[in-house]
């Protein structure tokens, strides 16, 4: 294993959202702390940096992870997906995306980011999930804008949209 | 069950954009990462990082701060004290007259756990809270008082000599005859309410940047800061500028407020301090640990209210005696939450007699601000709670105690005794509605079913009229007549927005209502839109503020639910200005006159020949280009600010009658509970939740308003609490100790709508933001009374507290050596037992007062200082896992007995917390030359480790005792002689230094 040296700067190499970038991080910083502010990837936010809220949630190659309780040692040389890889453009969002907006899902949008992250890593394993299933997912963000329901309606929406598209591609 | 949100996008005829749920503008790129939140924005070169000491203690004299460790850190640009901060800032405005002063950091004594006692500035944010641990303060701790009805008693410790006995302001009123009333009544009822604190707690915390340019000696801050921008004049002062040397701007985003982020503003004070005092901008953002411990939260209030009923049930008057608890400072702008609910303490009914007495007093505990519902649910659950025990004692049934109360149709604009005029509303068709859209029936019978298998049911009701657009008047009412007439008037709610257009025509809209996220531009865009005949996209509208740049009032902001009837209303005045202006323009143009002026579908026509028309973008831009050809009378129509504040909002009369809110909404909630018999936990059958706020703009938001806030509110009845312990440690600082309600625990409420309009408010909007925090809470408590045939409920009705209600307390635990404490709340931690070590009674007491060898044994520890023969100083660095801390250790040793006995006490601090001891130690020869060692201890843990490690605390106490004792009749039993001391502070430190860390 290697050793960090307490109060040296060291080089974290990561693919996120498919592009290699590099930036320097002391071993005691966060991932978050780390995407957010040497990154430049501000999209994922931090909510209480105990892996309480939430909001700071990504997926580190391929599994979900709280990027408060993620150390950007940690990560070197690993895949990473956050809310700016969401959106299959610049100017049109993903199927996700849109039946949030369209069903109110979100108002300060500042718990979103996790929440998207969790339910596209979800739906992309399970292709119909229940409003159960969904809400357990979703155990573990807290949202206290919305009360929740609009954020289960568009998951539920767009796993049946999800689900249909699939269903269209292999039939054709 | 889930009710989908109708999606209403474009249709293309003429009808108005308002009341349809379109898309929200905000939303692409909140979805997409692109949020701009103050975190999120970049900041200058150079700007420097802060972090905040605090106090670990409820209340205690600082008797020295040792701040040289920290300063010569590398990296670290300052430290400042409350010294410091003086040096450069006036006290904070305190809101009701009294001689006392309020420091955004603590000056020579702390007085809440988690007020402030050193910033410390440096390069970032890591160094700045590696120095923070340098840091040394000296603290003699106070008692502590905590309750509300305690801080009143004649022995209670004293927070501010300013304030005598605790209390901050003592008000009697009276309005009708309230006496007589009482007297000449068949029934009085009454109830003792204890409610308690909880906060909304935005995900996103707050956030301030501050710089300062010494040579015009003014101050630029952006801070998260939500409003009431009165606010502005406080910060204004304390930092000893005119208003326009103290630009505050916010960001494009805010992560959530409900109110909180009001409380942003002594951070603004103290980080611009700091910034003035480093020369370079200064940024801070705060942390969660910080946010639940000390940013604000609202008022726990203790009510007696007792009301005078016919044997109808007609209440013929009420008696308030509330009791406030603005925690350790009464912070600008309490007592608001006490006052402004008013003219409102008659709820939805007419009662024409009210007597108050109103106290506000001072606790050891964070000071208090504004939170979603603000003063509401204090009022309601008392009123709404009462009126349920009302219907018990008379055996009517609730619903009808509520309908012989309400207000009658007729009686609109009703003034209440108190003062408010009750602007529209429909109360008996409201309820009528609700109870058969929402089904009653079908619940009554659930509630029969339930109960005949031996289930526990039940059903609550709750009538509120929910005030919105604060009178900013209504806190004069804490003052008298007589200091109001010296002070001068205050009332209204000026509102403010400027429609502008540029040289192509298009739209712009900036308004000061500083959103949270609720939608604000989308609203405006629909707004404007359909003044112009234009799409909404063709509008773009700025929500930022610039106290520099931009028309602003002390009313500005996001409270009181003031947007949709204030604001937007007078966005669509200003719209209106323009339209009339561009009207005659257009008028001009197309030979016509400007009454027959249409504004549809992107063009500026002629109502009786459409063809004859002009494209808006045409007009719109002419005054850029063309200003000579414009009409005489049509002026400019670059821009338009209008400001709007209702006549309504007078000041408080010489009779203390204040109409503290222009708008009065209407809820009617039921909802059926069923409480698990063997869990006690509270499950919601069905929530039925009934609004009249006026006209709807936005249905999708009007419902996501409601959904959320009965969200929050349905925590704050069930699981939220700010608790303290008696000795005022905090102990709900993390998210997994103060609990918030998930996707598992919230149902989806059934909203039922009414619009009756508003005749003060331009759109006929009224608020509806806050609703459901005053109604809900006690709602599902009176189902919960309901269902378990109980009296008194106090909240949140966790499943511990209903056990309690149900069962009775629980006993103490039968045996054993050590005895945890079973009283929730106290932190003391009490027990005794024996060792038996292999060295005689002489031996262990030599050890016992000898530094060399505690040195060597005390974990961790790398010096001690005999100060006297019976006074030790040590340092030492313990560690539990990963999180390593440093902690001074006081112990002196009283009532010496050698070799057979002594008391030690002491206390050890470091940054994650204290510990106090106090034991007494028993040295017995056991006959074969050993001794028996007998102990006991009462100790008390505070600081962060109560706030984020309480619940593991006593477990793991018995533990490391345990660890100890076995340890040192080992090293005994080996080494006779050299073997282990027993000493208190150690055990002190090791209890200190249990849990919990900063990063």
């Amino acid at each position: 294993m290697t050793r960090l040296k307490a109060d040296h700067r060291h080089s974290v190499r990561v693919t996120l959202n498919g592009k290699l970038v590099q930036a320097e991080a002391e071993p005691r910083t966060l991932l978050s702390d780390f995407l957010r502010h040497q990154i430049g990837a501000t999209g994922t936010h931090v909510g209480c940096e105990h892996g309480v809220c939430g909001a700071c949630t990504i997926v580190v190659d391929g599994t979900l992870t709280r990027s408060c309780l993620t150390l950007a040692a940690q990560v070197d040389g690993c895949e990473i997906r956050t809310v700016e890889g969401l959106a299959p453009s610049a100017d049109r969002l993903g199927v996700l995306q849109q039946a949030f907006r369209r069903n109110h899902a979100l108002q300060c949008g500042f718990c979103t980011a996790g929440i998207l992250m969790s339910l596209d890593h979800y739906l992309s394993r399970n292709r119909s999930p229940t409003e159960a299933e969904i809400r357990d997912l979703l155990s573990g963000h807290l949202c206290r804008c919305t009360g929740y329901t609009p954020i289960i309606q568009a998951a539920l929406e767009a796993a049946a949209q999800l689900a249909s598209s699939k269903k269209e591609t292999s039939d054709a | 069950m889930l009710q989908a949100v109708k999606s209403a996008n474009p249709g293309r005829g003429d009808e108005p954009w308002v009341g349809r749920s379109i898309e929200r503008v905000e939303d692409a790129a909140l979805l997409s990462g692109g949020g701009r939140f103050i975190d999120d924005l970049g900041v200058q070169p150079g700007t420097l990082h802060a972090t905040i000491l605090r106090s670990p203690h409820a209340h205690a004299d600082i008797l020295s701060i040792d701040v040289d460790a920290a300063k010569r850190l590398p990296g670290v640009a300052a430290v400042l004290i409350g010294s410091d901060v003086k040096a450069v800032t006036a006290s904070l405005v305190v809101g009701v007259k009294a001689p006392v002063e309020c420091w955004p950091i603590a000056m020579d004594r702390v007085r809440y756990v988690g007020e402030p006692v050193a910033v410390i500035v440096a390069t970032d944010r890591a160094r700045a809270e590696d120095a923070a641990e340098l840091i040394n303060v000296e603290y003699r701790p106070r008692a502590a008082v905590v309750d509300p009805l305690g801080t009143l008693a004649p022995d209670a410790p004293l927070l501010h000599d300013g304030f005598p006995g605790n209390l901050a302001s003592d008000r009697h009123f009276s309005y009708g005859d309230p006496q007589k009333a009482f007297a000449d009544a068949p029934h009085r009822f009454s109830i003792d309410i204890k409610y308690p604190r909880n906060s909304c707690t935005p995900i996103e915390t707050y956030g301030v940047v501050a710089s300062h340019d010494a040579g015009e000696d003014a101050f630029e801050v952006l801070a998260n800061f939500q409003g009431p921008f009165s606010i502005h004049t406080v910060i204004a002062r304390a930092l000893k500028v005119p208003g326009n040397r103290l630009r505050l701007r916010t960001p494009p985003d805010s992560g959530g407020s409900f109110g909180v982020k009001q409380g942003v503003f002594p951070y603004i004070v103290l980080i611009a301090a700091a910034a003035r005092v480093t020369g370079r901008p200064v940024k801070w953002i705060e942390d969660r640990l910080e946010h639940l411990t000390a940013s604000v939260s609202a008022t726990n209030r203790a009510t007696t209210l007792s009301a005078a009923v016919a044997a109808d049930g007609k209440i013929l008057a009420l008696d308030w005696d509330q009791v406030e608890d603005c925690g350790a400072h009464l912070r600008a702008p309490e007592p608001a939450t006490l006052y402004r609910m008013h003219g409102n303490l008659t709820g939805a009914y007419d009662i024409r007699h009210v007597r108050i007495r109103n106290r506000v007093v001072v606790t050891n505990k964070t000071p208090t601000g504004l939170n979603r519902g603000f003063g509401g649910p204090q009022v309601y659950f008392a009123l709404e709670r009462l009126v349920q025990r009302i219907a018990i004692g008379l055996g009517l049934d609730p619903l009808d105690v509520i309908k012989r109360n309400l207000i009658d149709v007729g009686a609109f604009p009703y003034r209440t005794a108190t003062g408010a005029l009750l602007d529209s509303g429909n109360y008996q068709e409201a309820v009528a509605r609700a109870v058969e859209q929402g089904r009653l029936a079908e619940l009554k019978a659930m509630r029969d079913e339930v109960r005949a298998r031996g289930g526990l049911y039940g059903i609550g009701f709750t009538a509120v009229v929910e005030p919105s657009v604060s009178n900013m008047g209504y806190i004069t009412t804490v003052l008298t007549a007589a200091e109001r007439r010296k002070a001068g008037p205050k009332n209204g709610a000026q509102a403010t927005a400027t429609v502008g257009l540029d040289p192509v025509g298009s739209v712009t809209v900036h308004v000061a209502s500083v959103p949270q996220g609720q939608g604000h531009r989308t609203v405006l865009s629909q707004v404007v839109a359909d003044v112009f005949g234009l799409e909404p996209k063709d509008i773009r509208v700025n929500t930022e503020i610039d106290t520099a740049k931009d028309a602003w009032s002390i009313a500005s902001g996001n409270y009181a639910s003031r947007f949709a009837a204030a604001v937007a209303g007078t966005a669509k005045l200003a719209a209106e200005r323009v339209a009339g202006r561009l009207a005659r323009i257009a008028a001009s143009q197309l030979n016509v006159e400007a009454a027959d002026i249409v504004f549809a579908r992107g063009f500026v026509a002629s109502k009786h020949n459409p063809e004859n028309r002009i494209a808006f973008s045409r007009v719109a831009a002419l005054s850029h280009w063309s200003p000579g050809s414009l009409p005489d009378d049509a002026g400019q129509t670059i821009r338009e600010t209008a400001f709007w504040t209702p006549p309504e909002l007078t000041p408080p009369d010489e009779d203390d009658r204040i109409n503290s809110s222009l708008c009065h909404g209407f809820i009617f909630d039921f909802c059926g509970v069923e409480i698990d018999r063997t869990t006690l936990e509270t499950r919601i059958d069905r929530y039925v939740t009934m609004h009249d706020c006026g006209t709807i703009l936005h249905p999708g938001m009007v419902d996501g308003q409601i959904r959320g806030g009965f969200a929050q509110a349905l925590g704050a009845a069930l699981y939220e609490e700010y608790a303290y312990a008696e000795d005022g440690s905090f102990l709900t600082g993390t998210l997994a100790d103060y609990l918030l309600p998930t996707t598992t625990e919230v149902p989806e409420p059934e909203i039922i709508h009414m619009e009756t309009p508003s005749p003060f408010t331009p759109l006929g909007a009224k608020g509806v933001g806050e609703g459901n925090c005053m109604s809900t809470p006690v709602c599902i408590a009176n189902a919960v009374a309901d269902a378990l045939g109980v009296a008194d409920i106090t909240l949140p009705l966790v499943p511990a507290r209903l056990a309690e209600m149900v069962r009775g307390a629980e006993p103490p635990p039968a045996g054993g050596a050590i005895a945890a404490s079973v009283r929730e709340g106290d932190r003391r931690l009490r027990g005794e037992g024996q060792a038996s070590v292999k060295a005689a009674p002489e031996q262990v007491w030599a050890m016992l007062l000898d530094p060399n060898t505690l040195q060597s044994v005390i974990p961790g520890c790398q010096r001690v200082d005999k100060v006297t023969e019976t006074h030790f100083r040590a340092d030492v660095t313990l560690g539990i896992g990963p999180v390593s801390g440093r902690y001074r250790a006081d112990v002196q040793l009283f009532d010496l007995d050698p070799p057979r006995a002594v008391t030690l006490r002491g206390g050890a601090t470091g940054a994650l917390g204290f510990g106090n001891a106090e034991g007494r130690i028993t040295l017995v020869p056991d006959g074969s030359g050993g001794t028996r060692l007998t102990y006991s201890y009462d100790a008390a843990i505070g600081g962060k480790v109560a706030s984020i490690g309480g619940r593991l605390l006593d477990g793991a106490t018995r533990v490391i005792i345990g660890q100890f004792f076995t340890a040192l009749a080992r090293k005994a039993s080996g080494g006779g002689a050299t073997g282990s001391g027993f000493s208190l502070f150690a055990l002190v430190a090791k209890l200190a230094s249990l849990f919990g860390g900063r990063r």
